[in-house]
């Protein structure tokens, strides 16, 4: 008899995927300006590091939302006890506010409808396990988070359909796109519940354009399905064109609460973008189904907020005053960050997607493969993570259809580290150039050029570790 | 539409243990504002150390105040930890507390630890790694309502019943085990394991060493999985001591055979600490894959960072942690004794334990017949009429009506007295009622005594509440 269950010892919790791998290389190899200047620069994580000391600045000024109190009066026990998974009110009613804050006020979001999970990872998750069946799908445009084929499938048994999307158009869905994915479901004799999508993107970094957002409502009105929009990086839309949620978009089509589809419309939103906080695994799902909200609530037992975190990011983001300016901060300093980055990359002879949002960017890395394979990007992976010590996530981790792209990120490190890295990639394209034209050149004297390339290579990059180039 | 999952009620949520809830959140005793209102016993709740707690923050601000001790930030730090490995000095501390609990008779180790949000968390989890949808768990009876959800919904996972009885104060034996065994077969259901509560809930009473060993020799011959979630360990005020699972292995000289990575241990800051706002639950398991697993899982349910630094710093506090255990538990013993003497008074007998936040109580004399029926009835009038909500034993799936769970740890000393006032001010009418019936006396006369009289004993609440 098997003794443990098929979740338990099959590998579609998908942490197999390059995605992780590059990771535990760099928890192997982990760069430090001090202790380990050659090591392995993190781009892998979209992490947003930026904008901590205005957290920490808010937490000097108030030390009664971390210790348990409430106008100088302990509220501990209260606290401590608080095991509702209704939610604290007064967090979700700043929560909601917060949401609408960062939509520009264009839409509000009513707090009895929003459930609170312990981050958006249970909240996807959830969102599966109340709108579908094992074998169910749901069809989603690639490329897309690679956490996705663990936290809407493992458990729940549903499957993911990829919505194609392609450089042609800077990976917008289009109409045609849509239909093939549903028939593609069809023809797998999958029952589509619904599509999922992230906005603004992970990975693109782009938020999705009305001409998407109207196909889509169409779309999920014509067959009657469900659509989830993941908004955790909402409050990451750093220029324009401006953020525009689903629920806006509803709104302008004048659905409203009596309309079928308003129902099937469902937000995922977290504060581990937004705010940078992982850790405090805050996440939430907003939906117009009573329905769903009530089943969600139920399961949200399964991964509850701490009372403890909710406490303080009640007390936080209650103060408007300095949501507003941590609103606006903090895009300014992603937006200066995304600009480093791209300006770095093009010293470097490498483009990326124009964005406007998220911690990363989509980066074009085709000229750089030996062939247009997904073969030639593992292989340009391993070099970038192996020996320009930069983990940055393969497009293919992300079902990308297109090889060569590969996601950066920005915002998880210090703007020297980033320069730094900018370097290494500099170098190493150069050094991919040269290469590239000597052999292009003759095939005489191979094993001379070869001697030569390598005695180059090591020069830049020991030239790489000594001397930062300006900035 | 939406998935059955959500359009069914196997969540449970239906049941009277919930209901009962409902009832006291519309109308709450409150010793001032609503004296005649609902008082509150079917809630698990330890609320009798926090003053304990409070005094280690007052005096310990580091801990919450998200700064180290050398004043260093840690903000950052914490608000970016989310590797489901988890905190490891906070795992490393866990692991020493829960051997403690144990007496030190055995030691955890940090690396077979799952941090989850919660028991509620935990247990789910770990029927997501040892069953499939179809397969079963057996449960003895009567267990806590909420497996219902937490083991069965989204799991598809079944739990078959081991029945116990009040013949022998509900142990485990071999008879009921097998019978269970076989009931599942019957059913074309695949058993994985036994789950047990130890201390149990809603008994209140640790398991004996013939019970463990009984589950053991069982996991061993049906090559099945033990789960003892011993939520309650660090409750155990009085004689018998609580014996671990993991003790009774290593008292075998079973851990380096099989059933040593079939044994897997829940456990949470819920009960002990009376914490579960904070949501700190975990596995334990010998088992590297169920670790591994259970550990990728826990993604779902993720303890909050800022809670773990806070209560590794609380368990660093060595002094203080043994002086909170046995403080606690000399605070739960008294408890216990009041209302065990209380129901004494009241003519009203439990079932005797060493245990947990509540006590079992034997109200079979109180029905009016011996049936689940009547069982509901008396619950009724115990929720709305003698203001008491407490937990009917059908809740628990009890195999005898007339048992009822009632808490003690969740409310003032001044309180409980008030509920064992209405309690024996109701029972005495009851009783009373009963045994006029028995003689015959005609009913209408009967009946309008028994309001005079039942009104009188509520007239008393009011004004007398004698300790």
């Amino acid at each position: 008899m098997r003794l443990l269950s098929r979740k338990a010892s099959c590998n579609t919790h998908g942490q197999d995927s390059s995605y992780f791998l590059g990771w535990q290389e760099y928890e192997k190899n982990p760069y430090d300006e001090v202790k380990n200047p050659k090591g392995i620069i993190q781009m892998g994580l979209a992490e947003n590091q930026l904008s901590f000391h205005l957290l920490e600045s808010w937490l000097a000024k108030n030390p009664d939302a971390a210790g348990f109190k409430r106008d100088g009066k302990s509220i501990f026990r209260e606290l401590a006890l608080f095991q509702d998974y209704h939610g604290l009110p007064a967090f979700k009613q700043a929560l909601v506010d917060f949401m609408s804050e960062i939509r520009g006020n264009k839409v509000t979001f009513d707090p009895n409808h929003i459930v609170l999970t312990a981050g958006a990872t249970s909240a996807n998750e959830t969102l599966m396990f109340c709108l579908a069946e094992p074998g169910e799908a749901f069809l989603l445009p690639t490329p897309y988070y690679p956490g996705f084929d663990r936290d809407l499938k493992w458990r729940t048994g549903v499957e993911i359909v990829p919505i194609h999307c392609t450089s042609s158009n800077g990976f917008q869905i289009t109409e045609a796109a849509l239909n093939q994915a549903f028939e593609e479901a069809e023809n797998r004799n999958l029952r589509v519940k619904g599509v999922l999508v992230t906005n603004p993107s992970n990975p693109l970094g782009t938020t999705m354009t009305s001409n998407e957002h109207n196909l889509l409502v169409s779309f999920i009105e014509a067959k009657k399905i469900h659509l989830i929009s993941d908004e955790i990086y909402s409050g990451t839309v750093f220029t324009s064109p401006g953020f525009v949620s689903v629920m806006e978009i509803l709104k302008n089509r004048n659905y409203d609460k009596f309309s079928e589809v308003w129902k099937r419309v469902h937000v995922v939103y977290s504060l581990s973008k937004d705010l940078g906080l992982p850790g405090f695994r805050v996440g939430a799902i907003y939906s117009n189904d009573e329905m769903v909200v009530a089943a969600a609530t139920k399961m949200s037992s399964f991964g509850l907020v701490s009372s403890q975190t909710q406490y303080l990011l009640s007390a936080m983001l209650s103060d408007r005053n300095f949501t507003k300016k941590y609103i606006s901060e903090n895009q300014k300093r992603l937006k200066k960050r995304h600009g480093m980055l791209v300006s770095g990359l093009q010293k470097a002879g490498v483009s990326c997607l124009k964005s406007n949002a998220g911690l990363f960017c989509w980066v074009d890395m085709r000229h750089l493969l030996r062939s247009n394979t997904f073969e030639a990007e593992m292989e340009l992976w391993k070099k970038i993570v192996y020996d320009v010590k930069l983990n940055i996530s393969p497009g293919s981790s992300c079902h990308c259809t297109e090889p060569g792209w590969f996601r950066v990120c920005f915002a998880n490190m210090s703007e020297e580290t980033l320069e730094l890295a900018m370097q290494r990639l500099k170098s190493f394209v150069t050094e991919y150039n040269r290469i590239n034209n000597s052999n292009k050149e003759s095939s005489a004297k191979n094993s001379r050029r070869r001697s030569l390339t390598k005695w180059v290579f090591r020069l830049s990059f020991d030239g790489a570790d000594r001397q930062p180039e300006e900035r | 539409m939406l998935s059955r999952k959500i359009t069914s009620d196997s969540h449970g949520q239906d049941s009277s243990y919930f209901l009962g809830w409902e009832a006291y959140e519309k109308n709450s005793y409150h010793e001032v504002e609503n004296p005649s209102g609902i008082i509150q016993m079917g809630l698990a709740e330890n609320q009798l150390s926090f003053d304990l707690l409070e005094s280690w923050l007052a005096e310990n601000p580091e801990a919450i105040g998200l700064k180290r001790t050398s004043g260093e930030s840690l903000f950052k730090d914490l608000a970016l930890f989310q590797d489901y490995h988890g905190l490891s000095a906070f795992k490393n501390e866990l692991v020493e507390f829960m051997s403690k609990i144990r007496g030190n008779k055995v030691k955890f180790d940090a690396n077979k630890l799952v941090l989850t949000a919660g028991a509620t968390s935990a247990n789910e989890t770990l029927m997501f790694c040892l069953a499939d949808p179809g397969d079963a768990f057996l449960l003895p009876i009567p267990y806590y309502p909420g497996f219902d959800r937490d083991l069965k919904w989204r799991t598809g996972v079944e739990i078959v019943p081991i029945k116990c009885s009040s013949s022998n104060g509900f142990r485990i034996t071999s008879c009921a085990l097998e019978e269970a065994y076989l009931q599942a077969q019957d059913q074309g259901l695949k058993v994985k394991g036994v789950l047990v509560t130890n201390p149990s809930n809603p008994l209140g009473t640790t398991l004996t060493p013939d019970e463990i060993d009984l589950l053991i020799d069982f996991a061993i011959e049906k090559e099945a999985h033990i789960v003892s979630d011993e939520i309650y360990s660090g409750t155990v005020f009085d004689s018998p001591s609580f014996v671990s699972i993991a003790e009774a292995i290593k008292d075998r000289n079973l851990e380096s055979s099989d059933v040593f990575s079939r044994v897997h241990i829940v456990y949470s800051l819920s009960k002990d600490l009376g914490v579960p706002g904070f949501r700190v639950g975990m596995i334990y398991s010998n088992d590297e894959q169920v670790v591994s697993a259970a550990t990728k899982m826990s993604s779902f349910g993720l303890v909050s960072s800022q809670t773990q630094y806070m209560f590794s710093q609380l368990f660093a506090d060595k002094k203080f942690t043994a002086k909170y255990m046995k403080e606690n538990l000399k605070r739960l013993r008294k408890r216990k004794e009041i209302i065990v003497s209380g129901l004494k008074s009241a003519g009203i007998k439990c079932l005797k334990s060493n245990a947990c936040l509540f006590v079992w109580v034997d109200m079979r004399n109180l029905l009016s017949s011996n049936s689940f029926d009547a069982e509901m009835e008396l619950w009724k009038r115990i929720v709305y009429e003698v203001g008491l909500n407490v937990s009917p034993g059908s809740s628990c799936h009890c195999s005898e009506p007339g048992w009822f769970r009632m808490c003690f740890a969740n409310m003032s000393e001044e309180t409980l007295h008030v509920a064992l006032q209405r309690l024996k001010a109701f029972a005495e009418t009851l009783i009373k009622s009963k045994q006029q019936q028995q003689f015959g006396l005609s009913f209408s006369r009967t009946r309008s005594l028994t309001r005079w009289v039942f009104q009188l004993a509520s007239d008393h609440d009011h004004r007398e509440t004698d300790r």
